[in-house]
C-alpha cells in the first residue's frame, strides 16, 4: 500500500535532523496558524499564490532562494564544525550524516539557492528593463516557480522522512547506483532535481521568448540594458544545458528502477558516460549561474559610477562568446579520466580562453568607475567586493585548467576553495547587490544603508578567513569532504575556516537584520519617486513598486540608457504639463494552475521515492486534469479601465516632475 | 508629451554604422507562443540527443546478448515509418482545416492522424514485448539499455502527443476555433511534426546504422 514507506524512515535514533525537521514543521504551522488567524489567507492566496504577475513571482523565488540559503548555510557552519573538531577522532557527525550534510549542501546551494535567486531577479527586472507589462508566458511563470517549490520540500521532507544522498551534489555512478546506495537518498535527489528542473526549463522558454520577442518600441538589440543581454545568453544556457541534466538523471533513473545498465559496472554500462553527460550540463550550469551577475554587476557599476557603461558592445561580444565557450570546457572536470594528451591539452586551452572575455569584463567594469562619480552605496560595494574576490577565483580557475596541475589538485580543499570563491565572490555577491539595488523598486522602500554596509563587511571578511585557508589545506594535500583526518598540519587551518564561517554567520545575521530594521523604517526610506539610485535604465521610469501593468505607457525607447535620456530630456525642455491619452489595459488573470499542479507533482514525487505506485498515477492524472481545466477556461485576460490607469500614473508622474524641476534647479 | 511616453531626444543611430532599423515592439501573441514553442522543441531535441550519444556509445556493449542485426525487423520498422510520416501529412491537413475553420475536415484530419499514432504505437508495443518475452528485455546488456530508451522515449512522446491530440479535438468540440485553441492547435502540430523529424533520426541511426551485420 505505501511501498517501501514505514515507521522506520523517520529517524527516531539521530537527534540532529530529527530536531532541525521538527523545528522547520513548527516554524511552517507556526507561519501557516498566523496567516489563517490573523485572516491573511485570501490575501496571500488572490495575490501571491495564484499571481502571474512577474514582480510577484520574482519576489517568491528570492523569498525562496533566502529560505534555503539559511537551510544551506546551516549545512556549511555544521560541516565546518565538523572538520575544526574531527583532528583523530570522529567529530560529533557520524560518518553516513556527514556526508549527506555535504551532499545536501552543494544541492541545495546550487539549485535552491543561487538558481532561484538569479532566475527571482530576472523574473522581476527583465519585463520592466525591456519596457512591456509581463513576460512572455505568465501562467507558466508561475508553473516553473511552484515547480522549483516542489523541488525545495521533497529535499527538506528528505530531512525527516528516510534520508537524503551520501554521494555528493552530482551523484556520481557507481555509487549513486542501487547495489551501493540501495536506500532513498539518491532518489530523493533525482526526483527534486527532475520535477524542479522542468521548472528552470519553463523559466529559461519564458525568458529567451521576453527578451528576444516582448521588447517595446524601439527597444533594439543594442540598446539592451547589459542585464537582458546576459538574461538572455544564461536562459539560452539554461535551455540548451538542462534537457541534459533530465537525461542524465532519467538515466541514472532508469538503471536504479528498471534495471538498466546506463551507467552499472556489469554487462557493458559506461560510468564515464555519467560525468561526460553531467558535467555537459554542469560546466554551463555555473555559467547559467554568473552570467546574470555579470549583468548585475554591470548595472550597478554604472549606475553609481554616474556613468554609462564602458565598452557596451564588447561586453555583449564577452557575453555571448563566454555563452558559446561554456559549452566547450566540460571535460576539465575530470582531467584525471585518463582521455589523453591531446583531449587534455584541448579543453585545457579552451578553459583558459575563457578567461579572456570575462578579464573583457572586469576592464569595462574598471573603466567605468575610473573618471566616474563614485557612490559607494551598499550595492557598490557587493560589486566592488566580487571584482576583488572574483579575480582571485579566476586566477585559481585558470591553474586548474593547466592539466597537470589539476592531477595534484583534483578534487583537494583547493578545488573546494577555488568554486566557492567564484560561487560567493560571484554568484552570491551579485544576488545580494540585484538585491540591496532592485529591492526599493520592489517594495517601495530602500533597504537600511548601516546595516547593508555591516552586513558586506562582515561577509567579505568572513568569506577570505574561512576559504582562504581551504587552498592552503588542498595544497597541503587535503581532500575534499573528508568525515575526519590524522594529519596535525591541516587542523589550524580547519580551526582559522571554522572562525570564518562564524563571521560569515554575524554577515547573515545582518543581512535579516537590515530587512528588519528597513521594514520597521520603511516609512522614512520611502522612494516615492521611483527612481532613488538616479539609474539609467527603464525599471526606474515606472513606480516603485510598478503598477500591476508597469507602465501607463509602453515606452518608446531610442537610445541606450533609455531612462536617463529621457531624464536628460526632460530637464533640458522644463516639462509639457498635458494630459496624455490613457486607454485600457488588458492583463492576465490570476491561475491557480501553477500551485495546484506543483501539489500533485509534490505527491507524484514523494510516490515516486517511496515506489507507490497508485499514488504516482494519482498525481500524474491530477497534474493532467489541471492542464485542462486551465486550457478550457474562457477568460484569460481582465481590462483595466482607462480612469484606473490614469488614477494611479498621475500620482507617480507628479512626484517624479518635481523631482526633475528640483534638479533642474539645482 | 510625458516622460513615459517618449524617451529622449532622437539618436538612432549611435553608432553611426548608416543603417538603423527600430524595433517595432512586442510581437503579437501568435508569434510568440510559436516561437517559445519552437524553442521547447529546442530543448527537446536536445534531450533526445542524449539519448542519441549514449546509444552510439553503447551499441557495441551486447555483453554476451544480441547485435540489433540480430533482433530488428525491418519491415515492421517501414510500416512503422509509413505511418508516421502518413500522420504527419494528415495532421497537416487537419491544420488546415482548423485555418480554414472547417470542422468536419478538421475531426477527419485528426481521427486519421490519431489511429496512425496508435498503429505505431501497437507496432511499437508488440517490438517490445517480444524481445522482453525472448530474454532480451533492457537489462540484458548496455545495448538494449540504450535500445529501449531512446526508441521508448520516442514512443512516450507519441504517446503523449496521441493524449494531447484526442484533449484538441475536445476542445474544438467544446470551444470551437477561438484565438488560443487555434494556437494550441499550431504547437501541437510543431510537436508531431518534430517527432516525426526525431523518427528519421532513429530509424536511420538504430534501425540501419545499429542494424548493420
Amino acid at each position: 500500500m505505501l511501498g517501501k514507506l514505514d515507521w522506520s524512515a523517520i529517524p527516531f535514533d539521530q537527534p540532529i535532523p530529527l530536531v532541525a525537521g521538527a523545528m522547520v514543521l513548527v516554524a511552517i504551522l507556526g507561519v501557516l496558524a498566523w496567516v489563517v488567524v490573523k485572516g491573511h489567507l485570501p490575501y496571500l492566496w488572490h495575490e501571491w499564490i495564484t499571481s502571474v504577475d512577474h514582480k510577484r513571482i520574482g519576489v517568491m523565488y528570492i523569498l525562496l532562494a533566502s529560505v534555503m540559503l539559511l537551510r544551506g548555510g546551516s549545512d556549511a557552519i555544521m560541516m565546518r564544525i565538523q572538520q575544526a573538531v574531527a583532528y583523530q577522532s570522529q567529530g560529533y557527525l557520524p560518518p553516513e550524516h556527514y556526508n549527506q550534510i555535504f551532499s545536501a549542501h552543494g544541492t541545495i546551494m546550487i539549485f535552491f539557492v543561487a538558481m532561484p535567486f538569479v532566475i527571482g531577479l530576472m523574473n522581476l527586472v527583465v519585463p520592466l528593463q525591456l519596457g512591456v507589462r509581463d513576460v512572455a508566458f505568465p501562467t507558466l511563470n508561475s508553473v516553473g516557480f511552484w515547480l522549483t517549490a516542489t523541488g525545495a520540500l521533497l529535499v527538506n521532507i528528505s530531512l525527516v522522512v528516510g534520508e537524503f544522498a551520501r554521494t555528493g551534489w552530482l551523484a556520481f555512478p557507481p555509487l549513486s547506483e542501487l547495489s551501493y546506495s540501495p536506500g532513498v537518498g539518491v532518489d530523493y535527489y533525482a526526483w527534486s532535481l527532475q520535477i524542479s528542473g522542468v521548472g528552470t526549463l519553463v523559466a529559461g522558454i519564458n525568458l529567451v521568448t521576453t527578451v528576444l520577442k516582448l521588447r517595446t518600441k524601439g527597444m533594439n538589440y543594442l540598446r539592451m540594458p547589459m542585464f537582458c543581454w546576459t538574461t538572455l545568453a544564461s536562459n539560452l544556457l539554461i535551455v540548451a544545458a538542462f534537457p541534459i541534466l533530465t537525461a542524465t538523471l532519467a538515466m541514472l533513473l532508469l538503471d536504479r528502477y528498471l534495471g538498466f545498465h546506463f551507467f552499472t559496472n556489469e554487462a557493458g554500462g559506461n560510468v564515464m558516460m555519467f560525468m561526460n553527460l553531467i558535467w555537459a550540463w554542469g560546466h554551463p550550469e555555473v555559467y547559467i549561474l554568473v552570467l546574470p551577475a555579470f549583468g548585475i554587476f554591470s548595472e550597478v557599476v554604472s549606475t553609481f559610477s554616474g556613468k554609462a557603461l564602458f565598452g557596451y558592445r564588447s561586453m555583449v561580444l564577452a557575453t555571448m562568446a563566454i555563452c558559446v565557450i561554456s559549452f566547450m570546457v566540460w571535460l576539465h572536470h575530470f582531467f584525471t579520466m585518463g582521455a589523453g594528451p591531446d583531449v587534455n591539452a584541448i579543453f585545457g586551452i579552451a578553459s583558459m580562453i575563457i578567461a579572456v572575455p570575462t578579464g573583457v569584463k572586469i576592464y569595462n567594469w574598471l573603466f567605468t568607475m575610473y573618471g566616474g562619480r563614485i557612490r559607494l552605496a551598499t550595492p557598490m560595494l557587493w560589486a566592488v567586493g566580487f571584482m576583488v574576490t572574483f579575480i582571485i577565483g579566476g586566477l585559481t580557475g585558470v591553474l586548474v585548467a593547466v592539466p597537470p596541475a589539476d592531477f595534484m589538485l583534483h578534487n583537494s580543499m583547493f578545488l573546494v576553495a577555488h568554486f566557492h570563491n567564484v560561487i560567493i565572490g560571484g554568484v552570491l555577491f551579485g544576488a545580494f547587490a540585484g538585491f540591496e539595488y532592485w529591492f526599493p523598486k520592489a517594495f517601495g522602500f530602500r533597504l537600511d544603508e548601516r546595516w547593508g554596509k555591516a552586513a558586506f563587511w562582515f561577509t567579505f571578511t568572513g568569506f577570505y578567513v574561512t576559504f582562504m585557508p581551504l587552498y592552503i589545506a588542498g595544497m597541503l594535500g587535503m581532500t575534499r569532504r573528508m568525515q575526519h583526518y590524522d594529519v596535525a598540519a591541516w587542523r589550524p587551518w580547519m580551526i582559522i575556516a571554522a572562525v570564518g564561517m562564524a563571521v560569515l554567520t554575524i554577515g547573515v545575521i545582518c543581512q535579516i537584520m537590515q530587512l528588519v530594521v528597513s521594514i520597521r523604517n520603511r516609512e522614512a526610506l520611502r522612494d516615492r519617486t521611483g527612481d532613488p539610485w538616479d539609474g539609467r535604465s527603464l525599471e526606474w521610469a515606472t513606480s516603485s513598486p510598478p503598477p500591476v501593468f508597469n507602465f501607463a505607457f509602453n515606452p518608446d525607447v531610442r537610445g541606450e540608457d533609455a531612462y536617463w535620456e529621457m531624464k536628460a530630456h526632460a530637464r533640458q525642455q522644463s516639462f509639457a504639463h498635458e494630459e496624455p491619452e490613457y486607454q485600457d489595459i488588458e492583463m492576465p488573470r490570476n491561475s491557480p494552475t501553477g500551485f495546484v499542479c506543483a501539489f500533485f507533482a509534490t505527491i507524484m514525487g514523494f510516490a515516486l521515492i517511496w515506489h507507490i505506485w497508485w499514488m504516482v498515477i494519482l498525481g500524474g492524472i491530477g497534474a493532467f486534469a489541471t492542464f485542462v481545466v486551465f486550457a478550457w477556461r474562457d477568460h484569460d485576460e481582465y481590462v483595466i479601465p482607462a480612469e484606473e490607469v490614469a488614477r494611479i500614473d498621475r500620482v507617480n508622474l507628479e512626484e517624479r516632475r518635481s523631482l526633475v524641476s528640483m534638479a533642474g534647479a539645482v | 508629451m510625458t516622460m513615459t511616453a517618449t524617451v529622449g531626444h532622437a539618436r538612432a543611430d549611435p553608432h553611426h554604422i548608416g543603417v538603423v532599423i527600430e524595433h517595432p515592439g512586442p510581437a503579437p501573441k501568435r508569434i510568440v507562443t510559436a516561437y517559445g514553442f519552437w524553442i521547447f522543441l529546442l530543448s527537446d531535441i536536445v534531450m533526445f540527443s542524449c539519448f542519441f550519444a549514449a546509444y552510439a556509445v553503447l551499441v557495441g556493449q551486447t555483453a554476451g546478448g544480441p547485435k540489433g542485426a540480430e533482433i530488428f525487423e525491418q519491415r515492421n520498422v517501414a510500416i512503422e515509418t509509413v505511418c508516421l510520416l502518413l500522420s504527419s501529412f494528415t495532421c497537416g491537413m487537419a491544420s488546415i482545416a482548423a485555418d480554414v475553420r472547417s470542422r468536419f475536415w478538421f475531426y477527419l484530419g485528426m481521427s486519421v492522424t490519431c489511429v496512425l499514432g496508435l498503429i505505431f504505437l501497437a507496432i511499437e508495443f508488440r517490438e517490445f514485448a517480444d524481445l522482453v518475452a525472448r530474454g532480451y528485455g533492457p537489462s540484458r546488456s548496455a545495448f538494449l539499455t540504450a535500445f529501449f530508451s531512446l526508441v521508448g522515449c520516442h514512443g512516450l512522446h507519441v504517446s503523449a502527443g496521441v493524449l494531447w491530440l484526442l484533449t484538441m479535438m475536445a476542445q474544438v468540440f467544446a470551444k470551437g476555433f477561438r484565438a488560443d485553441v487555434l494556437r494550441r492547435m499550431m504547437c501541437f502540430a510543431l510537436f508531431w511534426h518534430a517527432l516525426d523529424i526525431i523518427w528519421v533520426g532513429v530509424f536511420s541511426v538504430v534501425y540501419l546504422l545499429g542494424g548493420a551485420p
